[in-house]
């Protein structure tokens, strides 16, 4: 019997239907990276290239990196994916999408106490995340500010914006991007976010606002927007100028009115002329979708707005991008919905349960020194090595690096400027991390930092003998060199770019 | 047996039906939201059925936004709705995907790359953010320079057509850049290069040349600003830069005409921005831009963040994000290829022509898009004394289209025109069906012109045997096979067979009922207190800011 090899595997295109899919020759063939393609490939060989591509990528729900939402209900899914060609911008075309993002905006301003009588009526606008909400926020804070400036005759150079070093990144691109100098409040140990203090010392009469964050994206601290607000009515300052404040609750937006309801931080103070928040955050939407609101038309100048026609009608909108899926607006209105007030509360409530369990679990191994508020603040937990324990030297990025064995993606970050030689460790607890999965998470810690305890112990003695070693040579110099290496060997991988927590 | 269920307790949600549910007969929480929740069944219908209320996307030809993909890339969108664009760490080929985009759309584009060396650019939510990216870098290049030369950089400028889209004026006003329009003149519907270059002075951060003008597609002379440019440039020692808009022809000019220079191959282009979710293909809420080389974007407008241990750099406006959208364009870049592309493209481009044909046979319209230029058809009444353009769009939306009406762009306010995008799934058969409507809704309105003030039963009665043949007929024949491309001058016979295929989209389906009933409706109840009001809101459709809107 002869044995013979299939001829060709270069089939012709009309073959390709009959193919199997892993036995098609586009899958024996590299896909050129950099060029486009000269000829097309059949849709299933395309689907699963890409999507065998995409099994490399770390999976969401393991992402304890993120606040952002991983996973909604069937439901939403269905109606997100029957929006996903839908333009939001087409307000005409989409009538029922408009009047969605309506409904939602008008369910926010209430939240947040936003003024909703006669003539004094928030407005607000859906937007791509918090950054597009607070690049808005902060150029409406400056126009407001030149606007002033120009009324009065004086200078409108050199604006500043003043925040805590723990701001989120987009803060410090809009002072780039949009000219305005950023004075940064140093964090401290004992306080790891804004100083109300110190930025009200910082606020000069070309202060165009402050923005204190609702839930520092380092440790999840709340911070004293109450106190801020005080403080800067209090100042006095050249022309009559009044500071005010744009909150940043991307995080804390959904958290404090279902958990912490009495707390102030919001249009019930008289200074907060706008705040943004997150819906893809603890707004339990996937990403894509996040919400600026105004505390009345006059707290955004005119001259900003751009009109578009909707079913005749002038509709003003005020945006950076323009076209946008309507699908993440759609799930948004879906939540509230679906929930409503009480049902945000008994998640934000299952949230803060877990997180107080993780947190006591930590604990409970003496391994850990936690740095986020256990009374108040978004439910997450940030946490480093013990200082002066016998787990003291070993390094979180290693641990970090490590539990990615375990498909966990837990990672560590340097704190901002002034405590750069902190490294913290953050998990946040979204909906969908079950009591269970925290449980599970421990005992994966345990075990890596078992594993990493052994080998730098290990390590540490091959050092010490080889110290020894040279001690009896009577090599001194050596010894110093390797003690140098000591110092900060243990955590020597800590000083790399700065790592910001993202989102 | 019907009984109404009082108050439902908490336990009893599940076994209802959605329907028979309390929540539909009770009104939803509008404003405020609501104290309690509601089953995710029945949350999931009130707002699948607020949602009906919204147009079709697919018969929506006002939009150049892609409304339908294929299944596979649906299903791939489906599974990364949850990443997070800017989680770079976390999903690493996400990341990957985007750095692979980049670079095929740069050497689409001409970018001059070397060996090894990677494109610079970024994936976008739209052009919009694209075009805010790419202004700030000449602005910041152009500052630095400025101040590198110890002279003044506070009065800023860049030079464009007065057809740009309002992103420009955004950026404009936002990033406190002054414009100096460029106003269109008759005949040529695009800013004139030689008075864009004149404008160009020692401030002039760029000159933004647009490829595919949204009022009617057509495609700026680059090329000759370019050169014109250079010249200046040549005599004066200034580099003045130029960026192209080209949202709506990057991916068409490359297809259809290849031999078309407007890109990278032209020196002083420094940028690119294209929409990945127009002719790219792709859904909503993808934009690309690219720039001609690294030195070309200001190292102090990028950010970076940590990827991996290693420095990734950012340049971005938004955040987090949704990243299956880039996923989706990638899909369409290995599944379609180069000839898939040029051959969906091409397809678009020969029902654009056949359908401007069936218009110029009309008689009653002027054409104003041009041969070369994005696929869609922009038309205008060469006599509006009876009927505006305005209404014309107001009556096919009655049929389920979506075809805005708007006024060109400074200095030709006076031009009215109505605009229909020709979109990958833009069929010939639609084209037919659209074609068909089009007659009808101007027979109805010079029906209307001829016989008012006095009622206008008779003249729908009178279309209502004619349109019910043609139903009829749809049903009768199988669909024809869609022919291959006609010559634009050939003028087809129509074939009606085709329409069988508008019953594949909801909103068309209400055509099924008789045509009168749709037709007599637009008539009650009092047809000129009907023409007044249309007239009254139409008149706000014009406002310069509403012009084409993507």
């Amino acid at each position: 019997m002869v044995l013979s090899r299939a001829t060709s595997t270069d089939s012709s295109k009309e073959d390709a239907v009959l193919e199997p899919v892993f036995a098609n020759r586009y899958m024996q063939q590299p896909v050129k990276r950099h060029v486009f393609p000269e000829d097309e490939m059949p849709r299933e060989v395309a689907y699963q290239i890409v999507s065998d591509m995409l099994e490399m990528d770390g999976k969401p729900r393991l992402n304890l990196a993120s606040f952002v939402t991983t996973w909604m209900e069937p439901e939403a899914e269905r109606l997100m994916t029957a929006s996903l060609n839908k333009n939001a911008i087409d307000l005409a075309e989409y009538p029922a999408c408009a009047r969605i993002q309506e409904l939602c905006l008008n369910m926010l301003a209430r939240l947040f106490h936003a003024p909703v009588s006669e003539g004094q009526t928030a407005v607000g606008t859906a937007t791509i995340g918090s950054s597009e909400a607070i690049m808005l926020a902060g150029l409406a804070m400056k126009r407001r500010w030149l606007k002033h400036r120009k009324e009065k005759g004086l200078p409108t150079d050199n604006p500043n914006l003043v925040v805590g070093a723990n701001t989120h990144v987009v803060v410090e691109k809009f002072a780039n991007y949009f000219e305005v100098e950023l004075r940064m409040v140093p964090v401290t140990p004992d306080c790891p976010c804004l100083r109300v203090r110190e930025a009200v010392q910082r606020c000069d009469d070309r202060t165009i606002g402050v923005v204190p964050i609702l839930g520092s994206t380092y440790t999840g601290h709340f911070e004293d927007v109450q106190g801020l607000d005080e403080g800067l009515r209090a100042l006095d300052l050249p022309h009559g100028w009044r500071v005010p404040i744009h909150v940043d609750a991307a995080s804390g937006g959904f958290i404090a009115p279902f958990l912490y309801p009495a707390l102030a931080w919001d249009f019930r103070l008289p200074s907060v002329l706008s705040v943004s928040t997150s819906g893809h955050k603890y707004g339990l939407t996937y990403p894509g979708i996040a919400w600026l609101l105004f505390r009345n038309d006059q707290c955004l100048p005119q001259d900003l707005i751009y009109h578009i026609d909707y079913l005749g009608e002038d509709q003003p909108t005020y945006t950076l991008n323009f076209s946008r899926g309507a699908a993440q607006i759609v799930g948004q209105y879906y939540q509230f919905l679906r929930l409503g007030f009480r049902g945000f509360r008994r998640v934000m409530q299952s949230c803060a349960s877990v997180a107080d369990s993780l947190r006591e679990q930590l604990e409970g191994t003496g391994m850990f020194h936690m740095l986020s508020d256990a009374d108040m603040g978004i439910p997450l937990v940030a946490f480093r090595f013990k200082p002066n324990s016998p787990y003291a030297h070993l390094s979180e990025r290693e641990l970090s690096d490590d539990l990615r064995r375990h498909g966990w993606i837990l990672p560590s970050y340097q704190m901002p400027p002034d405590m750069h030689d902190v490294t913290v460790l953050r998990v946040c607890v979204r909906e969908d991390f079950s009591r269970e999965l925290a449980e599970w998470l421990v005992r994966d810690i345990k075990e890596t930092v078992g594993r990493i305890k052994a080998h730098a112990d290990k390590a540490r003695a091959r050092r010490g003998e080889r110290e020894e070693e040279v001690r009896k040579e009577g090599k001194a110099e050596m010894g110093a060199e390797e003690k140098v290496g000591e110092e900060d060997g243990g955590k020597g991988e800590l000083s790399m770019p700065k790592a910001k927590p993202l989102c | 047996m019907l009984h109404n269920i009082v108050d439902a307790g908490d336990e009893d949600r599940v076994v209802e039906s959605v329907f028979a549910s309390r929540y539909t007969s009770a009104s939803v929480p509008k404003y405020r939201i609501g104290k309690d929740g509601i089953p995710k069944e029945a949350a999931y219908q009130m707002i699948h059925d607020e949602l009906l209320l919204d147009c079709n996307p697919r018969l929506n030809l006002a939009s150049f936004v892609t409304t339908w993909m294929e299944p596979e890339c649906d299903q791939l969108i489906m599974e990364s709705l949850n990443k997070n664009y800017i989680d770079i760490e976390e999903y690493p080929i996400t990341n990957d995907l985007q750095e692979r985009c980049v670079n095929i759309i740069a050497n689409l584009f001409h970018a001059p790359l070397g060996e090894s060396e990677g494109a610079v650019g970024v994936g976008t939510v739209g052009s919009s953010e694209a075009i805010m990216l790419a202004g700030l870098a000449f602005k910041r290049q152009w500052q630095n320079k400025r101040k590198a030369q110890g002279k003044p950089y506070d009065k800023p400028n860049f030079v464009c057509g007065s057809e740009v889209q309002v992103c420009w004026e955004k950026f404009s006003n936002y990033f406190e850049v002054e414009t100096r329009f460029v106003n269109v003149k008759e005949g040529s519907f695009v800013m004139d290069p030689h008075e864009a270059v004149e404008a160009v002075d020692e401030n002039t951060i760029c000159v933004a040349g647009i490829l595919g003008s949204t009022y009617n597609g057509e495609f700026e002379n680059i090329k000759l600003l370019n050169d014109l440019l250079a010249e200046k440039n040549a005599k004066t020692g200034w580099d003045t830069p130029i960026h192209v808009d080209a949202a709506s022809g990057g991916f068409v000019a490359p297809f259809l005409f290849p031999d078309l220079e407007w890109d990278f191959r032209l020196p002083l282009v420094k940028s690119i921005n294209v929409s990945g979710h127009k002719f790219g293909l792709v859904y909503p809420g993808v934009g690309w831009v690219v720039w001609r080389s690294k030195a070309d974007l200001p190292e102090d407008l990028v950010f970076h963040v940590n990827y991996l241990g290693a420095d990734q750099p950012t340049f971005t406006l938004n955040f987090s994000k949704g990243a299956s959208q880039l996923i989706a364009q990638y899909y369409q870049f290995i599944r379609l290829g180069f000839e898939g592309y040029r051959k969906i493209i091409s397809n678009c481009h020969a029902n654009a022509a056949y359908l401007r044909q069936e218009i110029v046979d009309m008689g009653c319209f002027d054409i104003y898009s041009k041969e070369v230029g994005v696929p869609l058809v922009t038309f205008g009444l060469k006599d509006r004394s009876n009927f505006t353009e305005y209404e014309i769009a107001d009556l096919l939306k009655q049929f389920g289209w979506i075809v805005p009406a708007y006024t060109m762009a400074p200095d030709l306010e006076h031009v009215t025109m109505l605009r229909v995008l020709v979109r990958e799934d833009f069929s010939r058969s639609l084209a037919d069906r659209f074609f068909s409507d089009l007659k009808m809704t101007v027979k109805i309105l010079e029906d209307r012109a001829a016989q008012l003030p006095r009622p206008l039963a008779p003249a729908t009665a009178a279309d209502a045997p004619a349109a019910a043949a043609e139903a009829a007929a749809a049903v009768a024949h199988p669909p024809a096979p869609a022919a291959a491309a006609p010559a634009a001058g050939k003028k087809l016979a129509r074939n009606l067979a085709d329409d069988e295929k508008y019953t594949f989209s909801p909103i068309a389906g209400t055509r099924l009922m008789p045509p009168n009933q749709g037709v007599e409706h637009t008539h009650s109840p009092d047809p000129s207190a009907l023409r007044q009001r249309t007239f009254r809101v139409f008149k706000k459709n014009s406002i310069a800011k509403t012009n084409g809107v993507c």
